[in-house]
């Protein structure tokens, strides 16, 4: 099986295989030596070489790490033979939306739709684990929609308001 | 000695008093709100009883339903832990009325000191000195105005009903005046049911110690030692060490002193704390300490004091509780080794450390020679969005404070948090900070540090290497969940393990698709 895997935004190609309990592993076309085991769920005891090490496996929401020792990594695993050559691109031009970053209550709303503003005017506020939090604009425009009143209920990731 | 204790509290502060009343010899009630039925106090208790929907004013704070619990249950006394109605004197005295005896302060006590701004004008009347600023709550914004303007910004307003950081502003010019007020004031109101606000001169980047004092019912105080709270963000401690590296023993024996005086003064019994700014000007020597605020309950951070004197300070409570004396004096009290303290919060150090509730998927817990955790937290449970969010407390112990700092590294090491995110990094960067090291500490050292970029340190390539083979490893367990293969690393876990490999492949491929 072949694997291209982004770790930290860089791509690396994985042909890995399994027979008799054996893995044949090579890195970017380099054979590696490794022995694993899975010691439980999301947690790997690998041994490559001869240095072990303890590898964790974590998804938060749609974000994935794998933590060698306590160094975290993004990890992306793509099989290339599905589909793919998704291109994301950072674009500060347009509008931008204002998610909520945790599941909370909005208990202010600062600003109304029209209103002109900086990158980090405080739009609104959050209450979530009884701290409060502004939510900051990521740009300077105008809040072209606020799609939350005072005192509603939000999830994380929940669209809060668009500034242009 | 009392029978059965209700601990009116949740999360790691009730699992430790849960954990004293069954070392003495007590049955341990709990009460819970609608979210935390499967939180882990309650699993620990002997008895539980539910009170209500997840605001805390329908449950945790609500006296009525909880003086309700402990007459059916039968609870001779009360432990409120910290925070909730741990400082409420209206509660003392329902506790007192309804025959249940509360382990703190008296009513009489809390009031005195419970309100920082009735403590500001007690400790002037006592001669012990206090930081500039009012010595009542504001009635105004315009009296705020008028007060900031004489005392000179940057001011400080705070809830009289305050901790934690709670219903806090810094001020640093006049037209921020008027939203932290209201910011105070609505914050306040929201998490203690008091909206008083009052105002002091901000002294920019002190060190923050404390010391903490224990009172019989028989006139008896001493005190225990300071603790060092110099670290913390948004006014909320974040790593607390005992003993303080900058207090030595004649500097401990005076504060200590006047901490005692203060809780005399209040006619304070059981355990409580002086809280004390210092400003350290490098010229003069004296280290000019003033009195903040006593709080009148058990704080978060009283296991650093208990590994370096040896005292178990909640079975010292519930026995000086049920009438005992201090069973040692303040001769006796010995300081040895070093401890620091972690808390642990429910925190995402990548995105400003907005709360991060969420069900936790991993927990992988340290444990080990100088290790102390005290957590509410277990894998599998689902951190509810309604409350303060610390998971758990994580405390080394050394023979002094290198070793203290290196047992506590190693245990940050391995300590896992999975399925939600932690604060746990944070520590790993303030315990190898050379500034930390040197012990050079004051309430401003953590917003320095988390306003340094983290160093893009060149990641270990053989680190990356791991990660990769761990990622294609883990999608390959994926593709076996799939009926492929199944003789794999064959263990009862790997079935569980496969599904969510599977999951997260499936994800990639989603992904990979878009």
């Amino acid at each position: 099986m072949t694997y291209d895997i982004i770790i930290d935004g860089e791509h690396y190609r994985l042909d890995l295989n399994r027979a008799d309990g054996r893995w044949s592993c090579f890195v970017d076309g380099r054979e590696v030596e490794v022995d694993a085991v899975l010691v439980r769920p999301d947690v790997l005891s690998l041994r490559i070489g001869n240095r072990a090490y303890e590898v964790k496996c974590e998804r938060v929401g749609a974000d994935t790490h794998v933590w060698v020792g306590s160094e975290r990594f993004a990890a992306e695993v793509h099989d290339p033979r599905s589909l793919r050559g998704r291109v994301r691109e950072v674009d500060e031009r347009g509008p931008k939306k204002l998610t909520s970053p945790m599941p909370g209550k909005i208990v202010r709303v600062l600003l109304s739709e029209g209103a002109e503003v900086e990158a980090g005017t405080g739009v609104l506020v959050i209450e979530a684990m009884k701290m409060q939090n502004e939510i900051k604009s990521p740009k300077k425009g105008t809040i072209q929609k606020i799609l939350v009143s005072e005192g509603a209920a939000v999830n994380a990731g929940d669209l809060l308001a668009i500034v242009d | 000695m009392f029978k059965k204790i209700l601990i009116a509290n949740r999360g790691e502060i009730a699992v430790r008093v849960v954990r004293a009343c069954h070392e003495m010899g007590i049955t341990a009630v709990a009460v819970y709100s609608d979210v935390d039925r499967a939180s882990l106090h309650v699993r620990k208790a002997d008895e539980a009883y539910p009170i209500g929907a997840p605001a805390a004013s329908e449950s945790y704070l609500n006296i009525e339903k909880i003086l309700a619990v402990a007459t059916r249950s039968g609870a001779d006394a009360i432990h409120p832990g910290y925070g909730f109605l741990s400082e409420n004197a209206k509660f003392a005295r329902a506790c007192a009325d309804a025959g249940v005896k509360f382990i703190g302060p008296t009513a009489a006590a809390m009031d005195a000191m419970g309100s920082k701004t009735k403590a500001r004008q007690a400790m002037e009347r006592a001669g012990v000195p206090v930081v500039p600023g009012t010595l009542r709550g504001l009635e105004s914004f315009e009296q705020a105005e008028e007060v900031a303007a004489r005392i000179g910004y940057p001011v400080m307003l705070k809830a009289a009903a305050g901790g934690g950081g709670k219903g806090m502003r810094l001020v640093l010019a006049p037209q921020e005046l008027k939203p932290a007020l209201e910011g105070a004031r609505s914050e306040a109101e929201r998490s203690f049911g008091n909206s008083e606000v009052y105002i002091e001169k901000a002294i920019i980047n002190p060190r923050h110690i404390e010391m903490q004092v224990l009172a019989d019912e028989h006139g008896n105080t001493v005190y225990l030692g300071e603790r060092e709270c110099s670290l913390q963000r948004r006014h909320q401690k974040v790593v607390e060490e005992a003993p303080s590296p900058m207090v030595d023993s004649d500097m401990r024996r005076r504060m200590g002193e006047v901490a005692v005086r203060v809780a005399r003064a209040a006619g304070y019994t059981n355990a409580g704390t002086v809280e004390f700014l210092v400003d350290q000007s490098e010229t003069d020597q004296k280290k000019n300490f003033y009195f903040l605020e006593m709080n009148t309950r058990l704080q978060v951070e009283h296991p650093v004091t208990e590994l370096i004197t040896g005292l178990d300070l909640v079975h010292l409570q519930i026995r000086i509780a049920a009438g005992e004396r201090l069973p040692f004096t303040q001769n006796e009290v010995q300081i040895r080794g070093h401890a620091i303290e972690c808390r642990i919060y429910a925190e995402d150090p990548d995105n400003n450390y907005f709360p991060s509730p969420g069900k936790i998927t991993l927990l992988q817990a340290p444990s080990g020679p100088g290790i102390r955790r005290d957590s509410g937290m277990y894998e599998g449970w689902t951190v509810p969005m309604d409350y303060d969010p610390l998971l758990a407390k994580l405390i080394g112990y050394g023979t002094d404070r290198e070793q203290a700092i290196s047992r506590l590294t190693r245990a940050l090491n391995e300590y896992f948090v999975g399925g939600i995110k932690t604060n746990i990094s944070l520590f790993r960067r303030i315990l190898s900070d050379p500034d930390f090291r040197a012990a050079k500490m004051d309430t401003g050292f953590l917003d320095r540090l988390l306003r340094r970029k983290v160093p893009d340190a060149p990641a270990d390539p053989k680190a990356i290497e791991v990660a990769v083979i761990a990622a294609g490893i883990f999608a390959v367990l994926g593709s076996a969940a799939s009926g492929a293969d199944e003789h794999s690393l064959a263990s009862e876990s790997t079935r569980s393990e496969l599904k969510t490999a599977s999951n997260w492949k499936s994800a990639a491929r989603r992904e990979g698709m878009r």
